[in-house]
């Protein structure tokens, strides 16, 4: 059935390699739909629900720009990428974009050629123990059994905390977070280590939540953000801006709820620029006047997002710590709209 | 003349046979308790299996099939059993198995697949059991035409127009074998239906469909998954693997030498490399190699790289029953003075592959089986969206359950194939040795 398709694939092959390039908004465009990267599954952060439509904090990254873009939150097409197939999915051209939960490092903006367009979520890494194990710091942790996920950068910090702090530890591995709950729970390991967010939904997950502690110890630096390839500079400031309009909506007040007032118009300047009744920034980015308008509307500002998916009223119960606004005492930070 | 009255004059009447050596008990006796070490390794056994029971029968019906999430089913169990139970969350099974079953596939287009599968069943059906009427062998000729058209959508043209590639190369094949003989015929058969599909067959699809619209709403592959991807990818890789493999396999005895260096070649590589390794070269490789853009379905690329896989395998099965034969078998169809082809038809094959059932079933259900390696280039198997489900806040931390009805489901079918396979090779023991 898709034999034409092969055959003339396979001879245009050499030809057309590498012929990709700029462009990636007219493609997204003429194609209706805008393709994005997320998890296979990652609680709070993308998951399909029993219909088959993804939800999460990731996942509302790209329906924003989505948005942005049509107008239109559906239309977007979920590509489902695993730790090894994120990074070829995105070079290869499969995917416009990842939101997937991904750490900025310097090997893979610099080495692997991404563009890291910003940060949607401070994480790090910690510890969970049992209650009875009588534990309040990670120092005392000298001799512990930890169950680890191999070939993670979690494996490496682990080693780095370990060894600086003259501690011993027996790493039990494993191989996916399933798997880490049932051994955590089956007394395997004394201690789990994951990303602060991960440790959290997974003790919301357990039968009685209490008898587990999360240490207060970060040990490590894990800002995650969306990306996009190298070469289309264009495209990174669209999705850049989205996400920009997302964290300055929630500083300006901007919520889902009151857009349609402010959008007829208000004192503030900024928020008028925002959102397209002043100045012309949808139109710097190709799109229409009221790109950020959609975006917003499309699952709420920043902090909506955070609140509906991981949020403190969501079974995962996330506070917002580094992730509050910076005028809150986090890390949130959007660069001024002018 | 008297008879001795010590001498019987009739049978004496057959007793039945000591309780002991009959009925239950002599089959306890000769099956369970014959001697002593049998007997303590029968008690042994049972103990297991009666402590596993216990642990897992409680467990088991002592569930919740009506809540929402994995902490309403506990709370459900607790209510209904007391504190400390702990059962089965079945409600996962409940809320999920239309995406367990069909993936991301449309709610409203569920009767496609389902169509599909009842047609395939339909279609396997005189290949299986060969009392049916071989009619029917021709409705399962044009099965995978049916069948793509069903899944995919799209117009039925498309599909047809692949079809009559097969049609003119087979044209091809008669017409040119009497005259100029069998291997250009071949080679222009193979020529004609390649020109059909690369040059003529989108044209011709779309200029039809312009006339005649006749098309169901298509479906993306992406949007494949659960068991109906399953399905599909392991009856693709079943079905065309078995021709391939033989053809490898008779390739790999030939007396022509880059023929049997060409199938040697290929056979040796592709059982070097795990599947593991082709399925990466799939979704990744194939992705850096073609042209960006190119709309090479994901789910047809894995199809062919699991079919070129199971065919090395195959070949190599189906090789052992050639080598199995006795040498007199051949030197006898060459007596009879049938070619190679009609040698290969009437006499080696039938006898090969009657040798080759086991392995070939044993093939197949690993075929079937691997098809869940896929969830590692992220494509959505049954065990892809168990992750999937887990990552829903409502069910995360339920584990054995989904495990537990996707196991179900695959002994299901790799158990049906494994019975059938033995129904088989009884209806072929012809032999008297």
């Amino acid at each position: 059935m898709k034999k034409t398709v092969f055959l003339g694939a396979l001879a245009v092959t050499g030809l057309a390699a590498g012929a990709a390039a700029a462009g990636t908004l007219d493609d997204v465009k003429a194609r209706g739909k805008l393709n994005c990267g997320v998890t296979t599954g990652l609680a709070g952060f993308a998951a399909p629900d029993a219909n088959g439509v993804w939800e999460g904090f990731d996942v509302g990254v790209c329906r924003a720009v989505a948005a942005a873009i049509f107008g239109d939150p559906t239309a977007v097409e979920f590509i489902p990428t695993t730790g090894k197939t994120r990074f070829t999915a995105l070079a290869s051209g499969e995917v416009d974009m990842l939101a997937r939960n991904t750490t900025w490092t310097f090997t893979r903006d610099v080495d692997l050629k991404f563009e890291f367009v910003g940060i949607n979520y401070y994480d790090g890494q910690g510890f969970m123990v049992p209650k009875s194990l009588g534990v309040s710091s990670a120092k005392e942790l000298d001799g512990a059994t930890v169950c680890i996920q191999t070939g993670t950068t979690t494996e490496l910090n682990l080693a780095d905390f370990f060894r600086s702090n003259n501690m011993s530890y027996e790493p039990v591995p494993i191989e996916t977070n399933a798997e880490a709950q049932q051994q955590f729970l089956a007394g395997a390991c004394d201690v789990y280590t994951t990303d602060a967010s991960g440790l959290a939904a997974t003790r919301a997950t357990f039968e009685n939540p209490g008898d587990y502690v999360i240490l207060p110890e970060i040990i490590s630096k894990e800002p995650l953000g969306p990306l996009v390839r190298h070469g289309d500079n264009a495209w990174g400031d669209l999705v850049r801006w989205t996400l920009n309009a997302l964290i300055a909506a929630e500083e300006l007040g901007i919520t889902s709820a009151n857009i349609d007032e402010l959008r007829k118009g208000t004192n503030n300047p900024e928020i008028n620029r925002i959102l397209g009744t002043e100045g012309n920034l949808g139109e710097m980015l190709g799109l229409s006047a009221d790109w950020a308008y959609n975006a917003i509307k499309a699952g709420g500002n920043y902090g909506e997002l955070f609140e509906k998916n991981i949020g403190e009223n969501t079974p995962i119960g996330l506070q917002r710590g580094l992730n509050a606004q910076w005028k809150d005492g986090g890390l949130i930070y959007a660069p001024p709209f002018r | 003349m008297t008879q001795a009255a010590y001498v019987r004059t009739e049978m004496a009447p057959e007793k039945a046979p000591p309780v002991t050596s009959s009925g239950i008990i002599g089959w306890m006796r000769k099956n369970l308790f014959d001697g002593w070490l049998n007997s303590i390794l029968t008690i042994v056994s049972l103990i297991a299996v009666g402590a596993l029971l216990y642990e897992i029968l409680p467990w088991m019906f002592r569930s919740s099939w009506t809540a929402n999430s994995l902490n309403e089913c506990r709370e459900q169990i607790k209510e209904v059993y007391g504190p400390d139970a702990s059962g089965a969350c079945w409600a996962v099974i409940r809320e999920r198995y239309a995406q367990l079953t069909f993936g991301f596939y449309p709610s409203e287009l569920y009767w496609r697949p389902i169509l599909a599968f009842i047609l395939l069943l339909g279609a396997l059906a005189p290949v299986l059991f060969t009392s049916l009427p071989r009619k029917l062998l021709w409705f399962s000729g044009l099965y995978p035409f049916i069948a793509t058209w069903l899944l995919w959508g799209g117009s039925v043209w498309g599909p047809l127009s692949a079809l009559a590639g097969f049609i003119f190369g087979f044209a091809a094949l008669k017409l040119i074998t009497p005259r100029y003989g069998a291997i250009l015929g071949v080679i222009s058969a193979i020529v004609v239906a390649i020109l059909w599909w690369v040059a003529i067959s989108g044209p011709v699809a779309t200029t039809l469909e312009s006339l005649i619209p006749i098309s169901l709403e298509p479906v993306k592959s992406r949007n494949f998954g659960g068991f109906m991807l399953s399905v599909t990818i392991g009856i693709t890789g079943i079905a065309a693997s078995l021709p391939i493999g033989i053809l490898l396999a008779l390739g790999r005895r030939s007396d022509l030498l880059i023929v049997k260096a060409l199938c040697v070649g290929f056979i040796e590589f592709i059982r070097g490399v795990p599947l593991i390794t082709l399925l990466f070269v799939a979704s990744t490789l194939l992705n850096i190699f073609l042209p960006p853009g190119t709309d090479f379905d994901i789910i047809v690329r894995v199809m062919i790289m699991v079919t070129l896989f199971s065919a090395a395998y195959m070949a190599e099965v189906i090789r052992g029953g050639l080598a199995a034969l006795p040498r007199g078998q051949y030197e006898a169809a060459d007596a009879l003075g049938l070619d190679y082809w009609q040698a290969q038809r009437l006499v080696i094959m039938p006898q090969a592959l009657k040798i080759s059932i086991p392995g070939i079933v044993g093939t197949f259900i690993g075929l079937f089986k691997d098809t869940t390696l896929v969830m590692i280039i992220g494509l959505m198997d049954p065990l892809g969206l168990s992750t999937a489900i887990r990552a829903n806040q409502e069910w995360n931390g339920i584990v054995w359950e989904l495990y537990g009805f996707i196991a179900l489901v695959f002994w299901i079918f790799c158990f049906s194939m494994s019975r059938y396979s033995m129904y088989l090779e009884r209806k072929l023991q012809t032999e008297n040795h």
